[in-house]
Order: C-alpha cells, then sequence, then structure tokens
C-alpha cells in the first residue's frame, strides 16, 4: 500500500512531520491574537507580588493547587466566579495546575487574610486539621529575590508591552525604586504577622519568602 | 549484502542506556513512593526540610520517569533495534560512533543537572517542561544529536524498505522537537534586564495561549515518549521473542498513519471547562473518541500476532510482560478517551483518577514494554543467558499486583472525591468542606503507596537480573534467535 513511501525515509519523514504538525497549526496559532487580551480591571503583579509567585512556583504550589474555576454552580459556590480568560493576561507562566489535591487558589485574596497564611504555611495543621500539605517553615527565614522579580518586571514591560509605569497601573521605575516600592508593601504585610524574626527582617531591609508569598496570595482575587 | 556475511552490531552506546535506564529508573520511582507516602501520612513531607516536601519532589518524579527512564529506555532500544533492522553497525561509521556517544554524555549531564537544579526549586511551572532555559539548550543539542544519529543510520541502511518500528521513533523525533520548541519558548530575563538570576526565564506565552501550548505540548509528549517509542519497541521485541509475523501490514500501516494525524488533536482535552474557546475543548473531546481507532489498531496487531502460539505465554515471561503491556495500552487509551468525554470529565478533572490513568499506562505499558525490551536485549548485549527465570516470573507477579492496586484505589479516590465536591444537601449548601474530601482519601491513598512500592521492589527484582545476567549469567557460545535463553 505505502511501500513506495518506506523506502524513501527522507520524504517519509518530511510526510510524517506535515501530519504531525497539521493540528498545531489549525488549533494553536488562529486563536493567538485574541486570548490575550486583559479584562477591565486586571493589573500586572507588583514587583513584591511577582516575587510571591516566584516562591509558588519555586515549591511547586501549582502541583497540588489550581487557579482555574470551572463554571459549575458547585466550584462558584466553593471558589467564586468562574474565571475569565482576560484574568490571566499578566500570567506568564499561567499557572492553572492539574490536580487539585488542595482547594482552588485562584480568588484565595477574597477570603483568606495574612494572618491565616501565616499560621497556615508554618503549621497547616493547626489551621485546617487532618490536611495533607507539608508545613513550610522555610519560608520564614528564607529571603525572597526582588531582584529577580524585578528583572521579570522589566523583560515583560520591554519585551511583551506589559503596561507597567502606565496610569493606573503598578509602577515599576528603576530597580532601586522598584525595591523601595517592594519594601514599602512588604512593611504592610509584615505589620500584620506576628512572627518576630519575619518582622525584625523586614525591619531590616529583607524580604523573607514568606511576606512575598502573601502578597501575592493577598492579589489573586 | 550477503546473508552470511555477519554483521558485528556495535552495543557500547545500548549498554550505556540500559544502565541509565535502571538507574533513572531506581530514582523516579523511588520518589514517586515517597511522594504516594507522603500523601497518605503528611508528617512525612516534613524529613527534610524544603528540599523534601511534595511540591520540591513532584517534577523530579515526573521528570526522572520520564525523561530519566523512559526515555534511556528509548535511546537504548533504539541504538538497538536501529542497528539491527536497518543492517548496518555504528562501527561502521567513527562520524556516528561519535554522535551516539556525545548523545550519551549530553543526555546524561542533562539528567543529572535536572536532578539538582529541580531539588533547589529552580522550574518554569510548565508540567514536563520544568527545566529552564540553559537546560532546555542541552536537550535540544542532544536531541538533534539524535536526529543525526537517526538519520545517519538511515542513510547507511542496506535493508531498504524502513522497518515499521523506525516509523514510530522518526515520529518520536520529529514530534518532541517539534513541541518541545514551541512549549518551551522564554526569554531569559537577566540576558534583557541585566538583573537578577541568570537561571530564570519568562514565557513567551500569557495565560489562556500559555495553557494551550503547555497542553498541546504536555499531551503529546506522552503519545510521543510514553506511546509511539513504545509501540516502536513492541513492533519489533514481540515478534522476535515470539518468532511470530506481525498480524498485518495494512492494519500497521493503518493504526499509525491514524495515530499521526489523531493524537496532536487530542491535547485539548486537558483543557475542558477552561477559559480556551468552546470549540478547541469539543475538538479536544472528539478526537480523544477517535483515537481509540488507532491505538486500539496497534495493540490488537499486537495480540493477534501472537495467534497460535498463545501457549508461549505459560512458558516465557518475557511474552507474558509484552502481552500485558499491551492489555494495558488497550485499558489506558479506552480509559483516556472515556475521561476526555465533557460530562465525564466535568467530574475526572482536578482528582487522583488523572494519576490513576496516567500509572496504568505508564506502569504497565511503559515500564512492563520497556523492561521486557531490556530483558530482550541483555542475552544478545551481554552474550549470556538470563540470569533467573523465577525471579523474573516473581517479579511479573509482584508488580501486575501492585498495578491493580494502584490503579483501582486511584480510581475509587478520584471518582469520591469528584462527586464529593459537587455534593449538595437538602437546602441547597454544598454539603462537603473540602478538607472532608481529604480525609476520606487517606485509605486509598494508602493502597495506592503500597501499589507503588510493591512495583519498585519488582523493578529492584528486574535490576537485580539484569545486574547479575550482565556479570555471571551463563556464556552463549551463538545468539539466540527467537526466544530469549534464560536460566530456572
Amino acid at each position: 500500500m505505502f511501500h513506495w513511501l518506506e523506502q524513501k525515509p527522507f520524504f517519509f519523514a518530511v510526510v510524517l512531520f506535515l501530519t504531525i504538525a497539521f493540528a498545531g497549526i489549525i488549533e494553536v496559532i488562529p486563536d493567538f491574537a485574541k486570548q490575550s487580551q486583559p479584562t477591565v480591571g486586571t493589573k500586572p503583579y507588583t514587583t513584591l507580588e511577582l516575587a510571591g509567585r516566584h516562591v509558588y512556583i519555586k515549591d511547586s504550589c501549582n502541583a497540588c493547587h489550581s487557579q482555574l474555576i470551572r463554571p459549575f454552580k458547585s466550584e462558584t459556590d466553593r471558589y467564586g466566579m468562574y474565571s475569565l480568560s482576560g484574568e490571566y493576561a499578566y500570567d506568564r507562566p499561567f499557572l492553572w495546575g492539574s490536580k487539585r489535591t488542595g482547594p482552588d487558589l485562584m480568588r484565595v485574596g477574597n477570603y483568606r487574610t495574612t494572618d491565616w497564611h501565616e499560621n497556615h504555611m508554618m503549621n497547616p495543621a493547626s489551621v485546617v486539621p487532618g490536611t495533607v500539605m507539608p508545613a513550610y517553615p522555610h519560608m520564614f527565614t528564607n529571603i525572597a529575590d526582588i531582584e529577580t522579580a524585578y528583572a521579570e518586571a522589566y523583560t515583560v514591560k520591554a519585551v511583551f508591552g506589559v503596561p507597567y509605569d502606565a496610569e493606573g497601573m503598578p509602577k515599576l521605575g528603576t530597580l532601586e525604586e522598584a525595591q523601595a516600592d517592594a519594601m514599602a508593601q512588604a512593611k504592610l504585610i509584615a505589620a500584620d504577622m506576628k512572627n518576630q524574626s519575619v518582622k525584625d527582617a523586614v525591619a531590616n531591609g529583607q524580604v523573607p519568602e514568606i511576606v512575598a508569598l502573601i502578597a501575592y496570595l493577598n492579589s489573586l482575587k | 549484502m550477503q546473508s552470511n556475511a555477519q554483521l558485528e552490531y556495535d552495543y557500547s552506546i545500548v549498554k550505556a542506556f540500559t544502565f541509565t535506564t535502571i538507574l533513572f529508573g531506581i530514582i523516579g520511582m523511588l520518589v514517586g513512593v515517597i511522594l504516594a507516602f507522603q500523601l497518605a501520612f503528611p508528617e512525612l513531607s516534613n524529613l527534610a526540610g524544603e528540599y523534601g516536601t511534595f511540591g520540591r519532589l513532584r517534577p523530579l518524579h515526573t521528570n526522572g520517569v520520564a525523561f530519566g527512564f523512559t526515555l534511556s529506555g528509548i535511546f537504548a532500544t533504539w541504538y538497538y533495534v536501529g542497528q539491527r533492522v536497518l543492517k548496518m553497525s555504528l562501527n561502521e561509521s567513527k562520524f556516528l560512533m561519535t554522535v551516539a556517544k556525545l548523545h550519551f554524555a549530553l543526555y546524561f549531564i542533562t539528567i543529572l543537572l535536572a536532578v539538582v537544579t529541580l531539588i533547589l526549586g529552580i522550574t518554569t511551572s510548565k508540567e514536563y517542561a520544568e527545566l529552564e532555559w540553559p537546560l532546555d539548550l542541552l536537550v535540544v543539542v542532544w536531541w538533534v544529536l539524535w536526529g543525526v544519529a537517526m538519520f545517519g543510520m538511515i542513510g547507511m541502511r542496506r535493508e531498504r524498505t524502513i522497518y515499521v518500528s523506525i516509523w514510530y521513533f522518526m515520529s518520536s523525533f520529529l514530534a518532541v522537537a517539534m513541541l518541545y520548541l514551541f512549549n518551551n519558548m522564554e526569554v531569559p530575563t537577566a540576558l534583557v534586564s541585566g538583573y537578577g538570576s541568570v537561571m530564570h526565564s519568562v514565557s513567551m506565552y500569557a495565560g489562556t495561549n500559555d495553557a494551550l501550548v503547555q497542553w498541546w505540548y504536555g499531551h503529546n509528549a506522552v503519545a510521543f515518549v510514553f506511546t509511539t517509542p513504545i509501540i516502536g519497541m513492541i513492533y519489533y521485541f514481540l515478534p522476535k521473542e515470539s518468532g511470530q509475523n506481525v498480524f498485518s501490514y495494512k492494519l500497521s500501516v493503518l493504526a499509525f498513519w491514524g495515530l499521526m494525524f489523531v493524537y496532536l488533536w487530542a491535547g485539548g482535552h486537558h483543557l475542558i471547562y477552561s477559559t480556551v474557546p468552546d470549540w478547541m475543548q469539543t475538538m479536544g473531546s472528539v478526537m480523544s473518541v477517535v483515537l481509540i481507532l488507532p491505538s486500539w489498531g496497534s495493540a490488537i496487531n499486537m495480540l493477534l500476532t501472537m495467534k497460535g502460539e498463545w501457549q508461549q505465554l505459560q512458558t516465557s515471561p518475557l511474552i507474558k510482560f509484552m502481552i500485558l503491556a499491551s492489555t494495558f495500552y488497550m485499558l489506558s487509551t479506552i480509559e483516556g478517551p472515556i475521561q476526555a468525554i465533557k460530562s465525564v470529565n466535568a467530574i475526572a478533572h482536578f482528582t487522583d483518577w488523572i494519576p490513576g490513568h496516567v500509572h496504568d499506562g505508564v506502569l504497565g505499558w511503559v515500564g512492563f514494554m520497556t523492561m521486557a525490551a531490556l530483558f530482550h536485549m541483555a542475552p544478545r548485549i551481554f552474550k549470556r543467558e538470563i540470569y533467573s527465570k523465577s525471579l523474573m516470573e516473581t517479579q511479573f507477579w509482584i508488580q501486575t499486583v501492585a498495578i491493580v492496586l494502584y490503579f483501582t484505589s486511584m480510581w475509587i479516590a478520584g471518582i469520591t472525591q469528584g462527586m464529593m465536591w459537587r455534593a449538595y444537601d437538602e437546602y441547597g449548601s454544598l454539603l462537603y468542606s473540602f478538607i472532608d474530601t481529604v480525609t476520606v482519601l487517606q485509605p486509598y491513598y494508602t493502597i495506592r503507596a503500597v501499589g507503588g512500592l510493591l512495583y519498585l521492589v519488582g523493578f529492584f527484582m528486574f535490576a537485580y537480573n539484569i545486574y547479575k545476567t550482565a556479570t555471571s549469567g551463563r556464556v552463549l557460545d551463538k545468539e539466540p534467535v527467537n526466544a530469549s535463553p534464560m536460566a530456572s
């Protein structure tokens, strides 16, 4: 049937590649432009929130927590309004996850507080008995990487035109300015926390990972 | 080529990749077992500080078994099957030999670096594409080297028609090259801004687009790492070991081109009820169901290859491994389409039924077939008899029980949780808080962990058997033609 093709392996490879690539060309490309429009009100993350997002990624929180609310009553009752495409316009990478070992976090900022997260991250079982979540005490001592967060914000602004510094959008500015803004935001969060070493670190101009992470989680609405 | 002039195949690269298959298999599966026990007994999550948490270890497990164990197995069998069905030897070409050695060396280094970076939390977070950009570049280099070796070997062949196994290996090379490149498009932030960590990068795609590209990749990485090369293996090793002809050439052609055309469409089934356009979700759903045809085409072709020779199933554990692998392939490829149906997906998505599905595929199909291939190759590459048949039999039954424990517990866990998430009481309030749906899973998590542990025990038996074969099996005076010789 196809004997002739099977004797011409290089031509075979070309035909094979076209067959494989076909679906991607039809599915992926046409939709690219219109999917990444931000919904009204969606803003890029501040430097501190971005640093928190990096902590979230570093410890693969997305391995167990989704950020995608499906349009079912049981999900909107539990987690809030179902997700819209435009809400993800500044999410690079997306963090939808594929498994809910723990609950969805898309709008966790609406119903959890700094205080709740502080207790929960230090010892999840003290807040949610029966939980299978690990404790994250190292986040209270590790220092968040604000400079890399700035580097990312700078890059997405320069390369992808993310509207930092635009009117009504988060300010980015120079590294020094961004660091100062991140410190200011960190101080507000630390003021709501009770862990003394975290408070001391922030007072000394350092941002523990937990502070950045809470800033990020609080921004999820 | 005259039939009486014996080609001397070069198995040095095959042996190297056989070694890494076993090494990375042990590491990847061990981490998997640890993860399984952590879910059943959460106090185990904090034994190694930040380096032992579920989140840090999970990418290590998935990358370890997919790109450590499975890819090693694919490369080992490629360099074995490739030489033999193309009727050429690597030692005929200094260039290809060098390429193959470089391929192995760079691959090995990359996987070791992957282990280190993932433990440190250096990850892009995109599933099965977690490695950061410097490692991605390394991957591209050795993937291209594999391609050079592959097409170089094909160019030197003495057999005019390329055998079906070669088609499948070729499809893996081409598809993964395309998918990996596009999904890992990322901008290193330090290079653009001059600040921050050199290892950090940001995805070229945002939000829904990123999800779309990721699952176009993620689903098809499964296709072209866990499926097509393994089909390539069974098309060679089952007929060879059993001494039977492939049942139908037409069916193999149909199943091959069908699979190639349909598989890529099915990625959308990972995004059902998400924010990607509806037509794509439906397309993913429909094509997933269509996918049953080419998948079962190959599997049935393999089962019917045994026609009239089923008694070999009683006498040879190696045949048992391959037939059960093919059967698990059928189970997995009917289960996947069922989960892709929208109404089923509404319950199954985000639950443990998904890892359950993945594992009946990878433990039953990929794992069994890869180990069977290595068992078949061992007497040929080491020129020794397989060390112990009874050990192989024991391993077979331990691992079969392991897989059954694994997927049955995860089926129950997944459906239980999916139903509890959506349960309402008589007043129209949600019946369960989230934690209720977690604590109820504890017994199933325990059963799964025991299943995983049994599989790992079986894998150690496999490793021991291969090691003893290589070092102290009875030396063979000539290469076996079909059934692999094994000491009782």
